[in-house]
């Protein structure tokens, strides 16, 4: 899902995104100064750094948790939910390689599964697990990041040149070392593609999962909670916490890409 | 390089729905045994060492299967003469109405920032980063300001969801429709160049159609997006009508039907399949005849 | 030669082509060409690979601008004879477009230029019963056989009836048989609407059959080492191909390709 741009390489590559980011960033504050749109419709970039900065080590909000807890408490329920996700997705990608067959047959129905609104899960798994335990939105988290990495780093393993595998068969080639030599690396971009989606997808999992109920002391119920108080530049500050997490982690997926294959362009995603 | 027939005699379609459906049985009846072994075998564990298993077995946080099924032809409320499926049914209507103006407004955004950024290299390295990292920004959460928004002007709470929705749909849109605006082969561009045709008719006659097996997969990727868009803004906008606020309200009061909030979540799922579904139909009726995989 | 000499269809003067001029990785692809095409000819260019002749054809075609020389096409510029539609063209690959059924393929160009439905269809039509493809214009590319798509892009290049027809080994991916099949074809097609041909080959025997020049190139940078006559006349069958003048032009070209470095 990637190949239209490139993540740019070089500083001067970069320059016309920042110029760009700049400018919405100065006709934002300026905007909204010059036509006194009100503050609930867009605060202003400096009364979110404000709030940001005020709300950071202590609440000064509606809610009683700091953002940096608040912060910290998610990104932890975002970052473990992806671990598991990304492991279970590759590991279940693996043995559908070795059981071809059960595979096939259970692939619609994680395609299928990948089109259902995962995260409506989420009121059931606080049944399951508890409102109050950070593993029912674990398990969301989970579900949601599993199926994407499943479906590429099958594909990658599955969809492998067949002149390859004809190649490592006259060498007499065991399914074993035909795996590890052509199957793994033929799949290592297409893995590396679902964790830069899985990468962000994780956090929205996790404050989507914190909108069904449960502790208070995480970003989503901050930003909900600022919002229904009309306390906007709090919400927007809670949001931009989010939002650096989840890049954070993009970037963390990136720059994996980068170490592992230095010499390809990422492969189209699903 | 002659590719094989597409789709095939009626017949042959007439028996892969019938495998489909016998398929999605067998796997429903292997799920229900799944659980329903899973209670009968946790109740056992359960009785001898509590505490142990993370899931309980028990009727409340596991219904019985047939309780599920059965919740949807009971009545909504005690004393309504609706059931929970007609219910059901209206409120997932109501979600893909906002979910389908959400795909419209995503698409258009979508294929327009692409056309965009085809135009101009420079767009291209100045949005494509911030396209690429816009989905990092968790908009869904900010579903109750937009809503609030949404009320001051003259749209209404459904076009208010339906933008949440847009957002996640225009960003697949934008990057598969990019890479297909850009993937006729050197020789096809330079066919149109000897054509002397101009920049907007060499994008309509070539990359436009060429563009197609790539935003078909996305087209589907979007549908999906609009649809959890739209549930996830109508329960943080606290919207009512759609199947969002009935899961919502469902898990609320859990205690007292806990078969409904799963037959909700039931009707959200299969919401999601029924659009994918339908995308999927589109792409095959769209290429059809063309001999393509896409 | 006389005081009215015709025009010549294309006439390129001191021709240089330099790729990236100003940097470290320049490279000249051609130099110093010159040569005349008369109107009706057909002329083949063929040379090892470097040799700058795919480059030299989308010269012609003001597909790529050159760095020194001037190029003219029927007396106007390369440029002007482009946006006039002067010529047609065809590739390696039949390049017709997947989503578009043949008929609406070869009507492509038509469209463009703004042609009415009617007579577009009437055209492409024509154009079908001239490539004997007459009952595949509702089929898909993909339904048809590589020597068929590829009459179906002459069919294209054809269709709006230009003086010219550029093309970049056209036959290049066909099989022997059909290859010459299709190059009787071709210049069946041509004698009969009059066109002026450019064609480039990596075939000896298929530049000696079609033309009536071929131009050998040698490679960096891409240099006119020797223009050979070919003159069995203007009526050419599967005979010509045994006969002794045939052999003997052949045999020129191959030595002369071998001079510039192409392997036999």
């Amino acid at each position: 899902m990637s190949a239209g741009f490139t993540v740019p390489r070089r500083l001067g590559a970069v320059a016309p995104a920042a110029i760009a980011g700049l400018v919405l960033l100065v006709l934002w504050e300026l905007g909204v100064r010059a036509f006194g749109i009100r503050e609930f419709v867009l605060p202003r970039p400096s009364s979110i750094g404000q709030a940001l900065a005020d709300n950071w080590s202590t609440s000064e909000g509606v809610s009683t948790v700091s953002l940096r807890q608040a912060g910290w408490n998610t990104t932890v329920i975002a970052v473990s939910g992806l671990v598991v996700g990304v492991l279970l997705g590759a590991a279940l990608a693996l043995l559908a390689t070795r059981y071809v067959r059960v595979g096939r047959t259970l692939t619609p129905f994680a395609v299928a599964a990948n089109a259902t609104p995962i995260v409506a899960l989420a009121p059931i798994f606080n049944a399951w697990f508890g409102i109050t335990s950070p593993l029912s939105n674990q398990a969301v988290v989970v579900v949601v990041v599993f199926f994407p990495v499943f479906l590429n780093t099958a594909r990658g393993l599955l969809e492998v040149e067949v002149s390859q595998i004809e190649l490592m068969r006259s060498y007499g080639a065991t399914d074993l070392s035909v795996l590890g030599k052509v199957r793994i690396p033929n799949a290592i971009p297409f893995f590396l593609t679902s964790l830069r989606l899985a990468a962000p997808l994780s956090v929205i999992a996790a404050i989507v999962a914190e909108y069904f109920g449960g502790p208070q002391d995480r970003l989503g119920p901050v930003i909900t909670q600022n919002a229904s108080f009309a306390r906007y530049a709090e919400a927007w500050a809670a949001i931009v916490v989010a939002s650096v997490v989840g890049l954070a982690l993009f970037a963390l997926a990136v720059a994996l890409e980068r170490v592992a294959m230095p010499w390809r362009r990422p492969v189209d995603g699903q | 390089m002659v590719a094989a027939a597409p789709g095939g005699s009626a017949e042959s379609v007439g028996r892969r729905w019938v495998q489909t459906g016998l398929l999605v049985a067998a796997a429903l009846a292997f799920a229900s045994l799944l659980w329903e072994g899973y209670k009968i075998v946790g109740g056992l564990i359960e009785d001898r060492w509590p505490d142990v298993l993370p899931v309980g077995p028990d009727d409340l946080t596991m219904p019985h299967v047939w309780e599920i099924a059965g919740s949807f032809i009971e009545p909504v409320q005690r004393g309504s003469s609706e059931i929970l499926a007609v219910s059901l049914f209206k409120a997932a209507g109501f979600t893909l109405l906002e979910a389908g103006l959400g795909f419209l407004i995503g698409t258009v955004v979508g294929l327009g920032l692409a056309v965009l950024m085809l135009r101009s290299t420079w767009l291209d390295r100045a949005l494509g980063p911030w396209i690429n990292i816009s989905q990092t920004v968790p908009l869904i959460a900010l579903a109750p300001i937009v809503v609030t928004w949404g009320r001051t002007t003259f749209l209404g709470d459904t076009v208010s969801v339906a933008l949440i929705a847009a957002y996640l749909t225009f960003f697949p849109v934008a990057v598969n429709g990019l890479a297909g605006l850009k993937s006729p082969a050197p020789e096809e561009l330079e066919l149109m160049r000897s054509y002397a045709a101009t920049w907007s008719k060499t994008l309509f006659a070539l990359r436009l159609p060429a563009a197609r097996p790539y935003l078909f997969p996305a087209f589907k990727l979007a549908a999906t997006l609009s649809v959890v868009g739209a549930i996830v803004g109508e329960i943080s906008a606290g919207i009512r009508g759609g199947l969002g606020r009935v899961i919502l309200d469902y898990a609320g009061r859990y205690t007292t039907g806990p078969e409904k909030l799963y037959a909700a979540v039931i009707a959200a799922a299969l919401l999601g399949l029924f659009v994918f579904g339908m995308a999927n139909l589109a792409e095959a009726r769209v290429l059809r005849g063309e001999g393509r995989e896409s | 030669m006389t005081m009215l000499t015709p025009v010549p269809a294309i006439s390129i003067q001191g021709v240089g082509k330099t790729f990236n001029p100003d940097s470290d990785e320049q490279v000249v692809a051609l130099d110093g060409i010159d040569l005349d095409v008369e109107a009706t000819e057909f002329v083949s260019l063929i040379g090892p690979s470097g040799c700058g002749k795919s480059t030299l054809l989308r010269l012609i075609a003001d597909l790529v601008t050159p760095t020194a020389g001037t190029i003219e096409v029927f007396g106007k510029s390369a440029h002007q004879a482009r946006l006039d539609r002067d010529y047609g063209m065809a590739f390696q690959s039949a390049g017709l477009f997947s989503w578009r059924k043949v008929a609406r393929n070869i009507e492509l160009p038509l469209e463009l230029m703004g042609w009415s439905k009617a007579d577009r269809e009437a055209r492409s039509a024509e154009m079908l019963e001239l490539v004997q493809l007459p009952e595949f214009g509702n089929h898909y590319p993909w339904q048809l056989s590589g020597g068929m798509q590829q009459r179906v892009a002459i069919a294209r290049a054809l269709s709006f009836k230009p003086r010219l027809l550029l093309m970049d080994e056209p036959f290049g991916a066909l099989d022997e048989m059909t290859r010459e099949h299709m190059q009787n074809e071709l210049l069946e097609l041509v004698s009969e609407v009059g066109t002026t041909v450019v064609f480039i080959t990596h075939s000896i025997s298929e530049a000696t059959f079609l033309s009536n020049r071929v131009v050998v190139l040698s490679p960096r940078p891409g240099r006119i080492h020797d223009i050979i006559d070919v003159p069995l006349g203007d009526h050419r069958t599967e005979d010509t191909r045994e006969e002794e003048t045939y052999f003997k032009c052949a045999t020129e070209v191959r030595e002369a390709l071998r001079h510039v470095g192409a392997s036999p």
